[in-house]
């Protein structure tokens, strides 16, 4: 009675101006780093500036028919779903595995889960370079070993192979993040409904299936939505310092692209446009995750 | 349908021992219950029947078959939940087809089991809906239900009724002994309250601390308690513990015990006890009396209401037959 009371009372201002104010900082965040550059890169998509920077010229859709003509940039599309579905399953996956057996360990599980939770403090480019140091075909480690056992690794040259290393850098960045949330998930899940499935005749496969991957699922979706925005993105300085988006350009996801044409390229306009279609397309994605995923879950 | 058996059971997490060795032969048909303050580890001894605990040593047998080292779906057992372990995601029939489905039975005949279930708990109009949907008492039937579906050998309840509000929890365990009747499997029930115990028990096991303290017929242990903590345990309100006085006692005897119903009201000086009514419990047909004497102990008395007399200073003196005092050794056993 005394909480509910407690709880269902509002806060009440008398001075009009003082919720405005105290929201003016967030607003001002919002609208200096997202809503001014949102509104820049809208803009400059319709236009072409000139080779100096100096004026700028009105293209109307322009940019956008050039772009969807393009061939590398529909390649770029083909790479960024190959890429976010290949990183977001494998560390999803893997995440999960690793959740499951650390939730059975008892003795020392405090010791695995900050060890399985460090990658994570890492950051992209370290993570990237990182790689990129095991994997040099001259100098790295792994190269060193798969040459012993007769394969010539040398993803410079190889876009399969550098495709499997910015997807490996990526995944095993985020590993630490889903597994902390599957194993967040994992134990929320109550023991006995567990117990009462394993009198049921369930082993542990079964168990897995039908009962704790169902009742994963609300954690299972939330980090699909995160992984794929992660893979989008984030993984901005993992490609940048291992492949620098090639070879022939076999790495170059839509993000990268972005940075490549607008800063490498030059080419503003055409940047400007790609990122209002990334926009669109992550907008979309998500969209489809809530709408059509998110009704097979069990909440 | 099976009898079940324990033998020297005994449980340690680590060096500490929980479970000191319990003992008991349960026969087919058999409604045991285990009842005992929290911690005396009544449900870890139902958990190493069920095969979710590891028996450290003796041996627990269902049906003749030794089954220490079998799993707990090998063990031909079906539990319910306190609270209720029922599958969230699942409407109410696959819950109580799920075991049925591992076990690849007949689909006719797992929907004949399923709607047999559903009729005799009466949750045949819910059986489309998901447990959240339902209120608590419709989920314990669902749990019930996903127990009878398996016909197993052995029900194992794990204080299955303590979610529940006081009126249902009386409704419902005059239905789950009725029904564990009329199926006629052995049953073992753990609760914490004793008037669960004492109702629904054929035998019951009253632990303490890891020890079975008494097994017997529920009248036979509350009139002739073992021990101190038997007599204290079983009964609302507990029995009462005095001082030997001048009762002829066995030599050993360091204090008596009276229950309440037996102590009536005598001439001064005459009695076991005397002192000033304090508190009266007005519990409508009957009332209890908290006296108190000088040295500030307090005995609780169960009177007829219209017997009772006014709250008052004045000094009355209670007593008991004899044939209905109890005795007690310095450790707390029968003397």
């Amino acid at each position: 009675m005394h909480l509910d009371s407690a709880m269902s009372q509002r806060v009440t201002f008398n001075n009009k101006l003082l919720p405005y104010l105290l929201l003016a900082p967030q607003m001002l965040v919002t609208l200096v780093f997202f809503f001014w550059p949102a509104y820049q890169a809208a803009r400059s998509s319709l236009y072409l500036p000139d080779p100096f920077g100096l004026s700028e010229q009105y293209v109307g859709l322009e940019n956008f028919t050039f772009l969807l003509e393009d061939p590398y940039y529909r390649a770029s599309f083909l790479t960024t779903a190959t890429f976010s579905a290949l990183v977001a399953a494998i560390s999803m996956g893997a995440a999960l595995w690793l959740a499951v057996m650390a939730d059975r360990v008892i003795k020392g599980s405090g010791a695995y889960r900050t060890l399985l939770i460090w990658p994570y403090a890492v950051a992209p480019a370290i993570a990237g370079v990182l790689w990129l140091f095991m994997f040099n075909p001259s100098i790295g480690v792994a190269p060193y070993y798969l040459k012993a056992l007769g394969y010539n690794w040398n993803h410079v040259l190889n876009p399969g192979e550098a495709m499997g290393l910015v997807v490996a850098a990526s995944a095993w960045k985020q590993v630490s993040y889903n597994f902390l949330f599957f194993l967040a998930g994992l134990q929320a899940i109550p023991k006995s409904v567990i117990e009462a499935a394993a009198i049921d005749g369930a082993g542990f496969w079964r168990r897995f299936r039908t009962i704790v991957f169902p009742l994963l699922s609300p954690t299972t979706f939330f980090l699909l939505v995160v992984n794929v925005v992660y893979a989008f993105f984030e993984t901005f300085g993992v490609i940048h310092t291992i492949t620098a988006g090639g070879p022939q350009q076999a790495t170059t996801i839509l993000v990268y692209k972005v940075y490549s044409d607008g800063f490498v390229g030059q080419d503003l306009g055409s940047s400007a446009a790609q990122s209002v279609i990334l926009l669109l397309v992550v907008g979309v994605l998500t969209i489809v995750q809530f709408r059509f995923i998110e009704r097979k879950v069990h909440y | 349908m099976a009898d079940v058996s324990l033998r020297a059971v005994r449980k340690s997490y680590g060096k500490t021992e929980v479970i000191h060795g319990v003992d008991i032969d349960i026969a087919d048909g058999e409604m045991i219950v285990i009842v005992g303050p929290s911690g005396c580890g009544k449900s870890t001894l139902l958990r190493m029947v069920a095969g979710l605990e590891d028996i450290t040593a003796g041996e627990i047998g269902i049906g003749g078959r030794v089954v220490n080292d079998l799993e707990p779906r090998e063990r031909d057992i079906a539990m319910v939940f306190q609270n209720y372990a029922l599958y969230p995601h699942m409407s109410v029939r696959q819950n109580l087809a799920y075991g049925l489905k591992i076990a690849k039975m007949d689909k006719v005949e797992i929907a004949r089991r399923v709607d047999k279930a559903a009729t005799l708990l009466q949750i045949g109009e819910y059986l489309n809906r998901k447990p959240r949907q339902l209120s608590g008492g419709q989920r314990q039937r669902v749990a019930m239900g996903r127990a009878i579906v398996r016909e197993p050998s052995v029900f194992l309840f794990d204080e299955p009724l303590s979610n529940l509000d006081a009126k249902l929890r009386v409704q419902m365990r005059m239905e789950i002994k009725n029904l564990q009747h009329e199926l006629g499997v052995t049953a073992l029930y753990v609760t914490h309250d004793q008037v669960e115990a004492m109702t629904m028990a054929d035998r019951m096991i009253v632990m303490n601390a890891g020890v079975a303290e008494q097994i017997g017929a529920p009248l036979e242990v509350y009139n002739n308690p073992q021990s101190k903590f038997v007599g204290g345990f079983i009964g609302s309100p507990p029995m009462n513990f005095l001082p030997t006085g001048a009762v002829t006692a066995p030599a050993s005897t360091t204090e008596i015990g009276v229950r309440p119903e037996h102590l009536r009201f005598c001439a001064p000086g005459a009695g076991l006890f005397d002192g000033t009514l304090k508190f009266q419990e007005a519990l409508g047909a009957e009332m209890l009396l908290h006296l108190q004497d000088a040295t500030g102990r307090v005995i609780v008395m169960r009177v007829e209401t219209r017997d009772a007399p006014a709250l008052g200073t004045e000094t009355v003196s209670v007593t008991a037959d004899p044939a209905d005092i109890l005795f007690f050794d310095a450790n707390g056993k029968r003397a």
